[in-house]
């Protein structure tokens, strides 16, 4: 503890606010990028990053835009995405962004403002809990109510939120805390007890495992988002090449080994290809690394890899056995598992097994009806030729599994999409912070109509930052996921799923030669009022010259909508809570 | 399904008991009973919970508890030789002269104390294992017809050499 005059080391400390301490913070853990909006109970801060240089401020136009990028640069960076909202409504609007970015393991730390301790609880002007309302969505969430506990809490903060399995940390700032002058060093190192993030792999479990691996006939890689976040990509590569195993994924899993490798056999459950879930069925050996076992891949859980011994890797010790039953559970970071494998496995005889599924894959390829009109599938087969590097970013929706059914993904091309909170809205400032972060690498956002006009405000964002951004709308006119079912499941009855829909139209449209109303917003239009450019696509033969025409547009976003056929449906699809084995395969 | 006790090391913090309640409450598991107090060392507080869970449903919730940062340590007390009581006050009114007699029986061979008397009213005080309170309550409410309870829930220790459940 140091007060004004206070002697450490033989030099005079001198004391500095916390504000102060925050800027000092931000330096020592490298933050080049901060996603603020300022606000009452932040300016402060604020106003010190203003006599700062070394972190930049990216100004998005609403927090969950704000909260989205930041999530989207950590996706695509590898660092940790650092969030600065005022308090009340600006760090509420944070919390669907908190939510998804804790759900796919996204490290972020997220300041809030608050009102001074004094007010705190006393319905103050903008003032909530926020660490109340975030705490069973966060991976931390902590008010800092001493002065000097101020940077361990911001140190722990970026440690909690980068290690072990990652996520979210909230850290709420009264303003009063914020002014009091008090330690002007930034901890060094800390130690938290009850967080030790654990390390290592247990060897005799990995031994077990491989045995298993090398005596199975139908053995089968599932790879899951750990091994993403991990970057173990190229060493999983290497790990199937040496063994032969072919390879299932979950979606976020989708990447880890290049989608054109000859062992890959393509994504698992509710929308995955057929080959991939009749493997996932039929295998006797389901080799698992860095997946929850989410039921949007498991289906019906008793009848999910009926015939397997399953063996699950995953860093969350919470994470195993607890959708399914598993043989051997080995809790690790999906990369060191992977570095230790290497010496334990040998090549496994799968040449039966691999035509096997070569017959199935010849069955029932993945490929989108054809019907005269432009598909999803010639559009991202139109990226995947045009693009050598990119990081697509999806939205939610039909069109980001047809993404993940199509993409061709491998260590130049990047895939972020929000997997396990599925959030509508993502996609568009997601995409602002992968680009932010690679600024040199091509950025390609996929959206469907609905979810572009989640966040379209953040279009300003975009254009503000100069953005070579290419911005896909899959425009259906519709809320494509959600009309699929009901297309599928609910009789046809289009319940609030028309996006074109006006008050004076005939309130159960049924009858399709009904012209239907010019769409709102005009994508092009809109785009444009942006000083953004704006192209729209309606036939094939267009999709590779508007592609051409976006990527001279190296100082804006281009925003191209594809009008697609609202018909169109994601298949295979499983139904919700359907075995696996049970697929519908055309509709 | 069965009964199980944990006992947690937790930072004394505040909002850690929000924690804990609020992932019991978000992830569907059942509290049945939770002490907190203050320990030997004023940063850390001990938590005594008990709950009716089936094995996986257990284990899950010990993980879960293990993953908070705010949680130091996760003991399970459920198939280990603790030391555990409850403190319970229990009301009796409108008992007759007959009854009262056969209160202080009841006291003597359950052990617990007489701590207040009126013309027809009195006051346990009873610092016994969970089941013999159950036991107890029962007993009372079928000799009486007025009984008031409070239950302070269980607190549990590590045996050092016999099991007193």
């Amino acid at each position: 503890m140091y007060s004004a005059n206070s002697v450490g080391g033989g030099s005079v400390m001198k004391e500095i606010s916390g504000n102060k301490l925050f800027v000092k913070a931000m330096k020592e853990e490298g933050v080049e990028v901060i996603f603020g909006y300022p606000g009452g109970y932040a300016i402060d801060i604020f106003d010190e990053l203003y006599r700062q240089d070394h972190t930049e401020i990216i100004v998005p136009r609403h927090e969950q835009g704000l909260i989205h990028a930041a999530d989207g640069y950590a996706r695509s960076t590898g660092r940790t995405g650092v969030c600065l909202v005022t308090s009340g409504p600006g760090a509420t609007n944070l919390v669907t962004g908190i939510a998804t970015a804790n759900y796919d393991s996204v490290p972020l730390v997220c300041f809030t403002g608050q009102v001074p301790l004094h007010l705190m609880g006393n319905d103050a002007f903008q003032e909530v809990d926020i660490v109340g309302i975030t705490r069973n969505i966060c991976k931390y969430a902590v008010t800092v109510r001493k002065r000097e506990d101020l940077g361990r809490i911001i140190k722990e903060a970026f440690y909690i939120a980068r290690t072990g399995k990652p996520g979210p940390v909230v850290i709420d700032l009264p303003k009063d805390v914020m002014e009091t002058p008090g330690d002007p060093e930034y901890p060094a190192e800390i130690s938290i007890r009850g967080y030790k993030p654990s390390t290592g792999v247990h060897i005799g479990q990995l031994k077990k495992a491989v045995k298993m691996l090398s005596g199975a006939k139908r053995p089968l890689f599932l790879a899951g988002g750990g091994i993403n976040i991990s970057h173990a990509g190229e060493a999983f590569t290497k790990l199937v090449e040496m063994t032969k195993v072919p390879v299932v994924s979950t979606i976020m899993g989708r990447g880890a080994i290049p989608t054109d490798h000859e062992l890959f056999v393509g994504d698992l459950g509710m929308h995955g290809c057929y080959a991939a879930n009749r493997a996932v069925s039929e295998c006797d050996l389901l080799f698992s690394i860095g997946t929850r076992f989410n039921d949007r891949i498991t289906g019906k859980l008793y009848e999910f890899a009926p015939k397997a011994q399953i063996v699950h890797i995953d860093i969350d010790t919470a994470s195993i056995s607890r959708n399914i039953h598993v043989h051997v559970p080995i809790v690790a970071d999906a990369g060191e598992a992977i570095d230790k494998m290497f010496q334990l496995v040998t090549s496994c005889d799968t040449d039966a097994w691999r035509s096997t599924i070569g017959i199935w894959q010849k069955e029932h390829p993945l490929a989108m009806q054809e019907h005269g009109h432009m598909t999803a599938q010639t559009i991202i087969e139109a990226i995947n030729r045009d693009f050598d590097d990119a990081v697509i970013v999806t939205d939610v929706g039909q069109h980001q599994m047809w993404t993940t059914q199509y993409i061709r993904l491998d260590s130049k091309r990047k895939l972020i999409t929000s997997g396990g909170l599925g959030t509508m809205g993502y996609g568009f400032p997601a995409a602002i912070g992968a680009q932010i972060g690679n600024p040199d690498t091509p950025v390609i956002c996929i959206s469907g109509d609905g979810g572009m006009q989640m966040n379209i405000q953040e279009m300003a964002t975009a254009v503000a930052q100069e953005l070579p951004l290419i911005l896909c709308v899959f425009n259906n006119s519709s809320l494509g996921m959600v009309r699929q079912w009901q297309k599928l499941f609910y009789g046809k009855r289009y319940s609030c799923t028309c996006l074109g829909a006006r008050k004076s139209c005939a309130e159960k449209c049924k009858d399709m030669k009904v012209k239907c109303p010019p769409y709102i917003p005009d994508f092009v239009k809109l785009a444009e009022s942006y000083e953004a450019k704006g192209i729209r696509v309606t036939k094939e033969d267009e999709i590779d010259g508007a592609f051409a025409e976006a990527r001279k547009n190296t100082k804006c976003p281009t925003v191209i909508e594809f009008i697609i056929d609202k018909e169109d449906s994601v298949l295979p699809m499983v139904r919700g809570g359907e075995s696996l084995s049970n697929m519908i395969l055309d509709c | 399904m069965r009964k199980r006790w944990v006992s947690l090391y937790v930072e004394n913090e505040i909002g850690v008991l929000a924690k804990i309640s609020g992932l019991f409450s978000g992830k569907n598991y059942n509290i049945h009973s939770l002490t907190v107090g203050t320990t030997e060392d004023a940063t850390v507080s001990r938590m005594t919970i008990g709950l009716i869970s089936d094995d996986d449903t257990f284990e899950q919730i010990k993980k879960q508890l293990n993953r908070c940062v705010e949680v130091i340590k996760v003991l399970d007390f459920t198939a280990v030789s603790t030391h555990m009581k409850e403190v319970m006050f229990v009301r009796i009114d409108h008992i007759s002269p007959e009854g009262k007699t056969e209160l202080f029986h009841i006291a003597e061979v359950f052990k617990v104390k007489v701590k207040d008397y009126s013309k027809d009213s009195m006051l346990l005080e009873c610092c016994l294992t969970e089941g013999r309170n159950d036991d107890l309550i029962q007993l009372l409410k079928g000799l009486f017809r007025s009984i008031e309870v409070v239950r302070g829930g269980s607190v549990a220790i590590e045996s050092i050499s016999i099991n007193d459940r």
